[in-house]
């Protein structure tokens, strides 16, 4: 199998915290990895530096066999092939749910309006969203809002999808359509990074876990591996902690 | 309009990331800095005298031309600001969540940075439209007879003020109106994204 994702001895600091601190991870085609892990471990810059959304001080990264760290490749290119949902929706507010959603498609890809309308019309009616096509997001809730920023990832078509705590923002009952969505992009065969506090969900719906601790992937291994018998003592005590507020 | 235009690309010049556009953004800033710095009337009085003043080839020379450009040179410089502050007001998240769908800077700009800077900015905007619009009367200094001139000649006929009365109510009667349509404009805007579903 080829490697959707391959990271070699990736580092980031802002200013004097060493956020990164030598990531090496490998992701295969329509593999699901979620990353677990305090706040404050890394997760979320590790997704940011995956799509040059923060400039990485070392290491490579590499997307389907192209290294996208390298000097002179074009960042727009590399980034209409990878996804990235946020944990605070980030959809335009000025924007319909259609316009948001067929904004990269029409300017970034050129596909023309009826193209690109058509694509996002089956695409919001696929999750259910047909009738909000015309809405603003500030009318919707948050859990609807976190699906058309998924739409609107898919929309580009991406070979990799980078999620980051996509429901850490939502109302608990919102929850579960969000990862409804999810679950059915891993069963569709969707290449995908997951950083989630959902540890249940994790278990689910992962090949593979991977416990970030101080910027290092201290351990990985499959779901089982990795919640019923860890071998680190910082992810024993991670989960314990995890299970003493309730959420496992 | 041309104020509007021409403060938006110094705002958006000034906006430029990176060490490439670094000579460009202190163009920018000069620019504003040193229009926003001189007073209005003096600039006038430079432009609208010495520039006539050097009989040079091919320039025009006419008061009104140097009054207008006086004026548009100061407020592209107020009104560049007022962008300026609109583009900083917009969550780097909005342009993060562009960039990440393959966006160029300049295309997040247009798309998504921009049309809701200037959503925010409006009612400072019409402020310093109003701004300009009454220190037209400073261009009758040039000895163009604008409508506060024409009022003064008409009291010192006969020291009747009610041609000041007059003048001021001709202002007020452009500059409320206008003040009303803005509001009306943003209302509206908020009123589509928040009722939504009205309009495609």
């Amino acid at each position: 199998m080829t490697a959707a994702l391959e990271i070699q001895g990736l580092r980031k600091s802002f200013g004097k915290l060493e956020v990164l601190r030598g990531i090496d991870l490998e992701v295969a085609e329509h593999e699901v990895v979620c990353l677990i892990g305090a706040s404050g471990s890394g997760k979320s810059t590790l997704l940011r530096c995956i799509n040059l959304l923060e400039p990485i001080d070392a290491g490579r990264v590499t997307v389907l066999g192209e290294e996208i760290t390298a000097r002179g490749v074009n960042v727009n290119r590399v980034r209409r092939r990878i996804g990235i949902v946020f944990q605070s929706f980030n959809l335009f507010p000025h924007m319909s749910v259609l316009r948001n959603v067929t904004l990269g498609p029409r300017k970034a890809l050129g596909l023309s309006r009826a193209q690109a309308e058509e694509q996002a019309t089956a695409l919001l009616d696929r999750f259910g969203l047909a009738e909000k096509r015309d809405e603003y997001p500030d009318r919707l809730s948050g859990g609807q809002q976190q699906r058309v920023a998924i739409v609107r990832a898919l929309a580009m078509e991406p070979a990799l999808l980078l999620l980051d705590e996509v429901t850490s923002a939502l109302d608990p009952e919102l929850v579960a359509e969000v990862l409804d969505v999810i679950r059915e992009l891993a069963a569709g065969g969707m290449t995908m990074v997951i950083a989630t506090h959902e540890m249940g969900f994790a278990r689910d719906v992962a090949n593979r876990v991977c416990f970030l601790d101080a910027g290092q992937i201290l351990e990985q291994g499959t779901p089982a591996e990795i919640f019923t018998a860890p071998r680190e003592e910082r992810t024993q005590q991670f989960l314990q902690r995890i299970v003493d507020a309730g959420r496992l | 309009m041309i104020i509007l235009a021409f403060a938006l690309f110094i705002a958006v010049l000034r906006s430029l990331p990176g060490p490439v556009f670094f000579p460009v953004r202190l163009l920018a800033i000069a620019y504003a800095d040193f229009f926003r710095g001189i007073p209005t009337i003096l600039l006038i009085y430079i432009l609208g005298f010495g520039v006539p003043g050097l009989q040079l080839a091919g320039v025009p020379n006419g008061e009104f031309f140097w009054g207008t450009v006086a004026l548009v040179l100061v407020y592209t410089a107020y009104v560049s600001e007022v962008y300026r502050a609109g583009i900083e007001s917009v969550h780097p998240s909005q342009n993060a969540a562009g960039r990440s769908l393959g966006l160029t800077h300049g295309q997040s700009l247009r798309y998504v940075i921009v049309p809701q800077a200037v959503r925010r900015v409006i009612p400072p905007l019409l402020n310093d439209f109003i701004g300009l619009q009454k220190d037209t009367a400073l261009v009758a200094l040039l000895g163009l007879v604008e409508t506060f001139r024409q009022s003064q000649i008409d009291v010192a006929g006969d020291f009747n003020f009610t041609p000041y009365l007059a003048t001021a109510l001709m202002f007020l009667l452009i500059t409320i109106p206008m003040t009303r349509f803005t509001d009306w404009l943003i209302s509206r805007d908020r009123r589509r994204r928040q009722a939504g579903g009205v309009t495609a």
